[in-house]
């Protein structure tokens, strides 16, 4: 059979698998290592002939280099017309030169009739497709989802508190019930946080780490609320009235091409490392690049009082930010302050002498070291005025730390001085009283180095830690001294008009300890200075204090102060870690965390005077967190009236806790109330019929008669021999009578 | 709480009363001598002398004015408190058990045994009183006012009490009956079978509404007058003698003990010769306090509620005031009731 001619071949019979479409796949294939976002396309450049090409190619060339290297130009020619048909392509070597010619060069007016539209060549495609609906259409709305009440918690009947317990990888949230064993709050939950957890000051949300971000939760079971997406976030911060949550990764953000609507972050973001959230939406509101070579402070945004402000340290220069206005810098530009070292806002708003109508302000304050010709400064300012409200000017600086009163009351500035030689270390305390006027700085004065400072949190003594100064550097010597102080009290005379002058005074000292931390009852009044266990102490001890003790003796060395100390407790914990009191200041928990060393792990809870009411010794025990309270709603009259029936309400309380001391208890209170109750109405039942039937008033005692003409006055006379002497006379003389 | 001892009996006491101020105490015993003694320091202010046998009972009324005795001699003896003198004497036909003082002071019962063929009564007296001194305004009728005469089917009374305005007698029977009659007339009211043995005491609350029973069955009972229901059963392991309501505290004060004629056999620890104090709400005991050793014959608290006295069968009547712990006691839910009451008060008076 003759072969078939080429008429017979019929296009159906071939199988496409046959044919060999390498060559076509060569000549039309794709280049993949093209990058189309290497490229922009511009558009109203001149319409020129062809011989002015090369020139205008420079031209533009050496506009676009400003954005990065440029590889190639492309300027298509009208074939009929022989110009340029006014538009271009350039190709960059990477995304990010175009991204940045796209910003640096769209709508730049070449000349008077000439202005350039940059645009990267994938936007064109996407914007440009006839797919692409240009007409505006409302964005949905996501569906409003009703989360639990948040601060459900609060309306615990008995007012208790909660706290959360880890423990190897199990967390779980608890109801603190004094003596007794710890109610769940919720189930305890494996792995729900990737380390530790965190609350917000005002205790609504609970926060949790996780490779991808930060989670929220909250309500009465602990529901995830919403989720922070942040790759690798190692660290996070909560802003005061818990609007805002600061997240930092050590990974960059990188922004992928087509993030979708859900993708938290903008272009703009890309290589950000620090993030700030609006809590309850989730939203990223801002995101900051770290500046380079900066030492890491945490939190690296410090908010004012009220949130409206948040304000963050660059090299020789403050950064304030007003988050009611979208982040924007405060008056348009960072703040410039030579060598700035630490700053920090005011925890409260303060009441400046100047508010003559008691407004609050915000206020910050920060420091310089030396530098040529300057001495060292702290600044006071308030914000956003930028007003300078004090300096303090300060000489031979080698450190400088900052301490609000939790009032903002007072600011007190801890100077760690040298002297001259720069051989011996001292500190002095710069008492700055913001609530008067021009802001006067009160000083202390101290021999040694303070090593910790600590307001008392509702009231203006403190404390401090100092190391005195040997020659012996033995380091099992106890060498630190806790000082207190308070406010000198003045005896109240005639001429006392100066009522500003207030001066600190240290009133007791304790020597020979190795106490590294102070820790105040956020009551006040109770203080624990305690040696926690770190890589330098071995073993953790603590001493409470009363400074406001009733008894006889305190252990006061100075009297004309507001304050009686007196050591309570020295309870033992060896091991112990950590500390946090309860927001009521009842109790304190101290805990020895398997995250810090395998000794003793477990957690102790103690009341104010020493008292342990729960111990617990758990195998990898990780954390104690109380849950913090917003602040107390009632006013002060209120506050008075609880105190002024402090024993009517510890009545009802203490039947409460003996209620719930075991069952049988229960039920045994629960019949003494329905048998009081009987009798109760049994006597008033009694009371109405005697009186409607008999006219008879019912009644319990009789009084004892105070009528004088019933009662008799009884007197006993009772003798006693006080000595009794004998003594013997030599000779009696009879008084001669003849004279 | 240390007890006052008061050592002026011979013989086993049989009855101890304070007066309605609560500074004299009046006792009696088997040694036919009633005392009066100062309730402050337990130092004798007299005695009243002339009965020839035991006294089984004695009482004072609420002006401090007279005291009346009964007697196993077969009389009744009404005494001027102020002198001590044996102002009148009833002649019974049996021995006299109880006598007690109305609440007006107007009229006593006498408690008469039943023996020698009587059939056992509660009799009322009548004592003519001016209105402004309390002195008898003249000699009393030597007749009684009326005889309550022991019921076919219940036993002899052994102990009766006058309730609030005179208005009824409340009577302790020997079978353990408790039975009420009209304070005026003597008419019988009502009866409740209370005790399964006999009923040792009856005394009243301070107010005359409801009264304890104590009986040789080992329990005590609070029982409202108007209509005799049971309110509070105190349940006890020995045959109780007496029993009273503390004023002031929400408690009651039984006291008892092995019988007399079992004393010599058994240790005092053995033996209970214990005043116990319960708590008349909760029926809880609070609390007990030693110190005879003989059975408790009887109890009885000032009105104030700020001590009481016990007369036993060893002699003795010890007296005690009450201390601070007694007063300052309260259990959490009186405690919690009462702040709640405090703080209601001051709510609604802001």
């Amino acid at each position: 059979m003759a072969a078939a001619s080429i008429e017979d071949i019929k296009l159906e019979d071939i199988t496409v698998d046959d044919i060999d479409f390498s060559d076509l796949e060569k000549q039309f294939q794709v280049d993949s290592e093209v990058n189309f976002d290497n490229f922009v396309v511009v558009d109203g450049a001149p319409v020129a002939p062809e011989s002015k090409v090369p020139v205008l190619s420079k031209v533009l060339g050496k506009l676009f280099s400003q954005a990065g290297k440029v590889v190639d130009i492309n300027l298509p020619l009208d074939e009929a017309k022989k110009t340029t048909k006014g538009y271009l392509f350039v190709e960059f070597d990477s995304a990010l030169s175009a991204r940045k010619a796209i910003k640096l060069l769209n709508g730049k007016k070449l000349d008077a009739k000439h202005r350039l539209f940059v645009n990267g060549l994938s936007d064109v495609e996407k914007f440009g497709s006839d797919d692409f609906e240009s007409e505006f259409r409302q964005p949905k709305l996501p569906e409003f989802q009703a989360t639990d009440y948040l601060k459900s918690w609060l309306q615990d009947e008995q007012g208790r508190d909660q706290f959360v317990l880890q423990k190897g990888e199990l967390t779980g949230v608890f109801w603190n019930r004094n003596t007794q064993q710890p109610e769940n709050a919720v189930e305890p939950r494996s792995n729900w946080s990737n380390t530790t957890v965190k609350f917000s000051p005002k205790g609504t949300y609970l926060f949790s780490f996780h490779n991808q971000g930060v989670a929220s939760w909250g309500g009465k079971n602990f529901e995830r609320l919403r989720r922070y997406f942040h790759p690798q976030a190692k660290a996070m911060a909560i802003s005061p009235t818990e609007k805002y949550l600061v997240t930092l990764s050590p990974d960059p953000i990188s922004v992928p091409q087509d993030a979708g609507e859900d993708f938290p972050f903008g272009p703009e973001s890309n290589g950000h490392q620090l993030c700030v959230w609006d809590i309850a939406t989730g939203v990223s509101v801002k995101t900051f690049a770290l500046p380079p070579n900066q030492s890491l402070h945490w939190p690296m945004i410090k908010w004012s009082f009220d949130d409206k402000y948040c304000a963050r340290l660059g090299p020789n220069a403050l950064a304030v930010y007003d988050a009611e206005n979208n982040f924007e810098l405060l008056g348009g530009k960072i703040l410039k302050i030579e060598n700035i070292m630490d700053f920090s806002f005011a925890p409260a708003g303060v009441k400046l002498a100047v508010n003559r109508n008691g407004e609050l302000s915000s206020v910050l304050a920060f420091w310089t070291p030396e530098s040529n010709n300057q001495s060292c400064k702290a600044t006071i300012m308030e914000i956003p005025t930028r007003r300078v409200l004090r300096t303090v000017n300060l000489v031979q600086v080698s450190d400088v730390t900052l301490h609000w009163q939790k009032q903002a009351e007072y600011l007190c500035v801890k100077v760690d001085r040298h002297s001259k030689s720069k051989k011996t270390f001292f500190t002095n305390l710069e008492i700055c009283k913001l609530t008067e006027k021009d802001v006067p700085v009160e000083k202390v004065e101290m021999k040694d180095l303070a090593l910790k400072f600590s307001w008392e949190p509702t009231g203006q003594r403190f404390v401090t830690i100092s190391r005195t100064e040997t020659l012996d550097d033995n380091p099992s010597i106890p060498k630190n001294v806790v000082t207190f102080y308070a406010p000198e009290q003045k005896e109240k005379t005639k001429d006392d008009t100066n009522d500003d002058a207030k001066k600190w005074k240290a009133f007791a000292t304790v020597t020979g300890k190795f106490s590294n931390t102070i820790s105040w009852s956020p009551a006040g009044r109770f203080v624990i200075v305690a040696t926690l266990v770190t890589p330098d102490t071995r073993k953790a001890d603590f001493d409470f204090y009363d400074l406001d003790y009733t008894g006889e003796k305190n252990e006061n060395t100075e009297d004309d102060v507001a304050a009686n100390l007196k050591a309570v407790a020295h309870p033992d914990f060896y091991g112990a870690t950590d500390l946090q009191w309860d927001p009521s200041g009842r109790f304190v928990a101290v805990w020895s965390s398997a995250v810090k060393h395998k000794l003793e792990n477990g957690y102790k809870v103690f009341t104010v005077t020493g008292e342990v009411i729960r111990e617990e010794m758990i195998e990898n025990f990780k954390n104690f967190v109380w849950r913090p309270r917003p602040e107390s709603l009632l006013t002060n009259g209120e506050r008075k009236k609880v105190r002024k029936n402090l024993r009517e309400w510890s009545a009802q309380f203490e039947e409460l806790d003996a209620m719930q001391a075991d069952s049988a208890m229960r039920e045994l209170i629960l019949l003494r109330r329905s048998l009081l109750e009987e009798w109760i109405n049994y006597r008033e039942e009694s009371t109405e019929n005697m009186r409607d039937a008999y006219n008879y008033e019912v009644f319990d005692q009789v009084e004892f008669s105070t009528a004088a003409e019933d009662s008799e006055v009884v007197e006993e006379i009772k003798e006693e021999i006080l000595e009794e002497k004998e003594e013997v006379v030599d000779s009696f003389e009879e008084p001669a009578t003849s004279e | 709480m240390r007890p006052i001892l008061l050592k002026g009996h011979e013989r086993s006491l049989t009855q101890v009363k304070f007066n309605r101020e609560g500074d004299l105490i009046f006792s009696c015993a088997k040694d036919s001598v009633a005392s009066v003694w100062y309730a402050i320091n337990g130092e004798r202010l007299g005695t009243f002398e002339g009965h020839q046998g035991t006294i089984w009972s004695i009482d004072v009324d609420k002006f401090t004015k007279y005291t009346v005795t009964g007697s196993a001699d077969f009389s009744i003896k009404l005494w001027d408190i102020e002198t001590g003198q044996n102002v009148y004497t009833w002649k019974t036909k049996t021995p006299v058990r109880r006598v007690e003082f109305s609440p007006s002071g107007d009229k006593f019962l006498a408690v008469l045994d039943g023996v020698m063929g009587y059939p056992g009564s509660v009799t009322v007296y009548e004592l003519p009183r001016d209105a402004q001194t309390h002195q008898l305004s003249q000699e009393p009728s030597e007749e009684p006012l009326f005889n309550i005469m022991t019921q076919e089917g219940f036993d002899i009374a052994a102990v009766a009490a006058w309730s609030f305005l005179d208005q009824y007698i409340a009577v302790g029977h020997k079978d353990g009956r408790v039975s009420k009659y009209d304070g005026a007339t003597g008419e019988f009211i009502d009866a409740l079978e209370l005790h399964t043995q006999s009923v040792s005491d009856v005394q009243f609350s301070p107010d005359g509404t409801y009264f304890i029973t104590s009986s040789r069955d080992s329990d005590a009972k609070l029982v409202d007058i108007e209509t005799l229901e049971v309110l509070k059963t105190y349940e006890t392991d020995c045959p109780l003698n007496s029993a009273c309501i503390t004023p002031l505290k929400q408690f009651v004060i039984l006291g008892g003990g092995q019988d007399a004629k079992d004393v010599t056999t058994t240790s005092s620890r053995e033996g209970k010769f214990e005043a116990r104090l319960y708590h008349k709400i909760f029926q809880d005991e609070i609390g007990r306090v030693k110190g005879h050793f003989g059975p408790l014959n009887c109890v009885a608290v000032s009105p104030q509620g700020t001590s009481y006295a016990s007369g036993g069968e060893d002699g003795f009547v010890r007296l005690h005031h009450f201390d601070k712990s007694y007063f300052d006691f309260k259990y959490d839910v009186e405690k919690s009731f009462e702040a709640q009451k405090h703080m209601q008060e001051l709510e609604s008076n802001a």
